[in-house]
């Protein structure tokens, strides 16, 4: 069956604000389930969208799709269940920077190390949304908010850095506004076997505006990010001719294609699929102004995932075990008869 | 010499050591030999919370008591006949529970001076000191008559040590005429396989024990306690946890649903985890989560994905599920949560029993949070309430909690193995289609049950979560829809009362006094019943299963009864219930907090002041 992004649409207008990033997420979430579904088999019922509390996490409400709006921090151990309980359903989980990376923080660095087959998109704005304007995990040091009025005094996470720390199989990072990159994101998520992290850097218009806007404008994006697509050479700027590579001390550095001898085949090639983090690691650190801001793909490798080894387990202990039912279990072991 | 062999009815026997003399095991052993014999058992384990704490101290003593009987065994007994202390902590910390009459066994190697002063006695006459000097003592050099029997044994001096434990196991046997052939066939097929020459040791060490405790003076007489007059029948023994277990996976054998168990460990409720684990046979997957919250967050997740789900844990769990409880309640998914209560707050005294959990799963959450609540009685009744609790988690669509105790969880009894044939069917309302949009909260209207349409149904989605909605699912903050979803929901659970047994009686239909319990106290409310009622005292007995609904008829029987004494290991919860519940009457409270099942003669005592 051939779907269309309005099979997926639940009719629920969506209460964002005006302006706010999380609508052209969820409208690109929308254009990338008819491919998916087509490039995987799915049926429309086996997609399950699961959602924590935020902002965000109003998403499946506006998707025509079974869903689960539940509470703060915890959507990932609900999806890890939902997972768990039927391997067969397609699950997306759509949580904030808060949400995820504060109260949920736990939850979210064992759903990767455990590497259960779910879809993670990070709404990351930087900020909390729902609750008016304080400030979350990701803000930058220093950042005014309500409870920061002098300023943070707090480092920000960096989410692809926890994906590799947790031992992550997956990571993408994509801007609010890069609808067809944003297709291509879900859909290598939704390929990829195990615990997908796709961090979409979103704006919030009201009480984070901005936020990303010294890479993310649309007159720089081009000079200061880059998409990294696996096999092709790290190339970026406005007319192409800025690229990455290795200094001598094995650091990441920017060079001018033309410039000192470089040219493209001289340039890193993009390795999503390398178990190795030494340059992926590198890559989701990149921070504007210094470096520009690593979009796309940045890890993408293969390994068991929790759900296949359940299964597995499972078929395993019942095909060896005596014991095939209740009655079974309870004449088991060491037992006596009274004549 | 010749003994003097005593038949009688019931005996306790209290086995303590430091928590890693191995008196679980020895307690164990000595209650599944007893069992395999034909008498009925009943079993303690009182054990401390470090796994090995500091050697010789007090607070490091490890105790298994154990009842064995012929008749009328619903108690692992008030006060022990015989007393084993491998060291002086063991004997200080025990004496107390021993019977003015009975026999107690030490470690006179281990009453050295040094052991002496660590278990804090002023003087070097700890029998003194503790005013048990006119009891039968038997002062045996433990430790070194076990390393003299396996001085050829090929073992190390430590490892030979650590079998003290199955030297005075033999003495034990010896006292009470036990047959030994049950402990050896546990021996082989413990280390059988991979060990073999263990099972000589402990067979040579167990015979050396039980021939030295025939050799001696000291012991003058020995008992024997006839097998008990069972039903005809299969048995086995079974602990609490287990049977909770057995019974979730029971449940959905009948219901026909995996069953999913996402928890986290926690004393005394891991086992059930532990137990759970073992039995992917059965298809039953369980995830040790990061957390308490994860645990029933993944419960939560395979019960929307339209599995059987529970989660397993005790009272500070509860507290860090609460929230997700409540997204259970709303969301309206079956879920059975198993409180094995201990005692608190916060951490308390983890490795205790207590009833205190009851006013926090049945208040304990944000929001108007009605959960049907249901306690288990005896260990091997932990079957039965799980299956039941399972029942109608699925058939009425609602989070069910499970109260265990840590008495319960721990404690073990002979079971007469059901057959699963005699259980009912269990029908959850599962749907695979329906006209039009599907409604999630569109309620079957005689359980005001909604229906369950899991994902991977075709024309059936929808979305639940925790914010209020209407019948439809859509969010609604409108005024009279959430009033109204505030009162199905309740109607909902009290509606379940129509689906459980009346409450039933022991004794006349009309007396003075109604002793009243729940829980893991039936069977010292039992006993203490049968003592006042074969004394020709007016007083009745009943025992509550389901608390939340309560049984229809409860205010039908409380009319007929002069003054009603609710029991329970807390400060009045379930009484204060009862005022709320059934304001009608007055309640006399019997109450204890210390960590500690009740003693019948508290219950007798009790009754004695109020009639």
């Amino acid at each position: 069956m051939k779907y269309t992004a309005q099979d997926f649409k639940s009719g629920q207008e969506p209460r964002w604000c005006p302006g706010c990033g999380d609508h052209a997420v969820l409208a690109a979430f929308q254009r990338a389930l008819p491919a998916i579904c087509e490039d995987l088999g799915y049926t429309k019922e086996r997609i399950v969208v699961i959602s924590g509390i935020g902002c965000s996490s109003r998403l499946p409400y506006y998707m025509d799709t079974f869903g689960m709006h539940t509470i703060h921090g915890r959507a990932t151990p609900i999806s890890t269940g939902v997972k768990v309980a039927n391997p067969t359903l397609s699950v997306w989980q759509a949580c904030g920077d808060g949400d995820a990376l504060a109260i949920g923080g736990n939850h979210f660095i064992h759903a990767i190390r455990r590497n259960i087959d779910i879809n993670v998109i990070l709404f990351n704005n930087q900020i909390y949304g729902l609750t008016k304007g304080q400030y979350s995990p990701t803000s930058k040091l220093g950042q005014i908010t309500k409870t920061s009025p002098y300023g943070t005094v707090e480092s920000p996470f960096v989410p692809g850095a926890l994906v590799l720390g947790a031992r992550g199989t997956f990571f993408a990072r994509s801007l609010d506004s890069e609808m067809v990159l944003n297709q291509e994101v879900f859909i290598a998520a939704a390929k990829h076997d195990g615990c997908s992290i796709c961090e979409l850097l979103t704006n919030c218009v009201i009480f984070n505006d901005g936020a990303h806007m010294a890479f993310a404008d649309r007159e720089v994006r081009a000079d200061r990010t880059i998409v990294l697509r696996h096999g092709e050479p790290m190339v970026f700027g406005k007319n192409k001719d800025k690229g990455l590579m290795l200094d001598e001390n094995g650091k990441i550095k920017v060079v001018t294609i033309g410039e000192n001898g470089v040219t493209v085949d001289k340039l890193l090639v993009h390795d999503a699929h390398t178990e190795d983090t030494t340059i992926q690691a590198q890559l989701i650190n990149m921070k504007y102004p210094e470096m520009p801001v690593a979009l796309g793909v940045i890890r993408d490798v293969a390994e068991p995932t929790y759900d296949d080894r359940v299964r597995d387990q499972l078929a395993e202990v019942k095909e060896k075990s005596p014991i095939k039912c209740m009655d079974d279990l309870l004449n088991s072991g060491s037992t006596w008869t009274v004549e | 010499m010749q003994h003097k062999v005593i038949d009688t009815q019931d005996v306790v026997i209290r086995f303590a050591g430091d928590s890693g003399d191995g008196m679980q095991l020895t307690g164990t052993l000595f209650a599944d030999a007893s069992a395999l014999y034909g008498n009925e058992i009943s079993t303690f384990p009182d054990y401390p919370a470090e796994i090995r704490a500091p050697h010789g101290t007090v607070y490091g003593v490890s105790g298994f008591q154990v009842h064995i009987g012929t008749k009328g065994v619903t108690t692992p007994g008030d006060f022990a006949d015989a007393l084993v202390a491998m060291n002086p902590a063991a004997l200080k910390a025990n004496a107390k529970w021993a019977k003015p009459s009975a026999t107690i066994i030490v470690d006179d190697d281990a009453f050295d001076e040094e052991n002496i002063k660590r278990a804090g006695f002023q003087t070097m006459d700890p029998f003194k000191e503790l005013n048990i000097e006119d009891r039968t003592i038997v002062v045996a050099p433990i430790t070194s008559l076990t390393k003299e029997s396996l001085k050829d044994s090929g073992l190390g001096l430590k490892d030979m040590e650590r079998c003290k434990n199955m030297f005075t196991l033999g003495m034990v046997f010896f006292m009470y005429n036990r047959p030994l052939e049950f402990t050896d066939a546990y021996l082989v097929k413990k280390f059988g396989k991979k060990k073999p020459q263990m099972v000589d040791i402990n067979k040579k060490v167990i015979r050396d024990g039980y021939n030295y405790a025939e050799n001696i003076q000291a012991i003058a007489s020995t008992y024997t306690i006839a097998p008990a007059k069972q039903e005809k029948g299969k048995y086995r023994n079974i602990n609490g946890n287990q049977a909770t277990a057995w019974g979730l996976i029971a449940a959905s054998e009948k219901s026909g649903i995996p069953l999913f168990c996402g928890s986290y460990p926690i004393t005394p409720a891991t086992a059930i985890l532990e137990e759970l684990a073992i039995h992917k046979n059965l298809g039953v997957k369980t995830v040790q989560a990061e957390d308490e919250i994860a645990g029933i967050c993944t419960a939560i997740g395979a019960s929307y994905a339209g599995n059987f789900a529970c989660t397993t844990t005790s009272g500070p769990g509860i507290a860090l599920k609460s929230e997700a409880m409540g997204l259970a309640v709303i969301g309206e998914l079956p879920l059975v949560i198993v409180d094995v209560q201990r005692s608190g707050p916060s951490t308390g005294v983890p490795t205790k029993t207590e009833q205190t959990d009851l006013a926090q799963v049945l208040y304990g959450r944000n929001g108007e949070s009605p959960i049907c609540v249901i306690a288990a009685h005896s260990p091997s009744n932990c079957f039965d309430a799980a299956f039941n609790a399972g029942k109608i988690a699925l058939e009425h669509m609602t989070p069910v909690v499970l109260l265990s105790e840590g008495f319960l969880g721990n404690g073990s009894e002979p079971w007469k193995i059901p057959s699963m044939k005699d259980y009912p069917e269990i029908k959850a309302p599962v749907i695979d289609s329906c006209e039009g949009k599907f409604q999630p909260y569109k309620r079957n209207p005689e359980t005001y049950a909604r229906y369950w349409a899991a994902p991977g149904k075709a024309g059936l989605e929808h979305r639940v979560g925790g914010l209020e909605k209407n019948t439809a699912g859509v969010n609604s903050a409108d005024p009279e829809n959430h009033e109204k979803m505030v009162k199905e929901r309740a109607e909902k659970v009290a509606r379940i009362a129509n689906y459980i047994p009346d409450q039933t009686v022991m004794g006349p239909e009309k007396a003075d006094v109604l002793l009243v319990g729940w829980g893991g106290t039936y069977g010292h409310l039992l006993s203490a019943y049968t003592q006042l009622s074969e004394a020709g005292e007016n007083v009745a007995f009943t025992h509550f299963d389901y608390i939340n609904p309560l049984p229809k008829n409860t205010a039908d029987i409380f009319k007929n009864y002069k003054k009603i004494l609710v029991c329970e290991l807390n400060s009045g919860q379930f009484a204060d219930y009862l005022r709320a519940k059934l304001p009608q009457f007055t309640y006399l409270q019997c109450n204890k907090v210390q960590g500690q099942p009740f003693i019948v003669k508290e219950i007798v005592d009790a009754y004695n002041n109020i009639k």
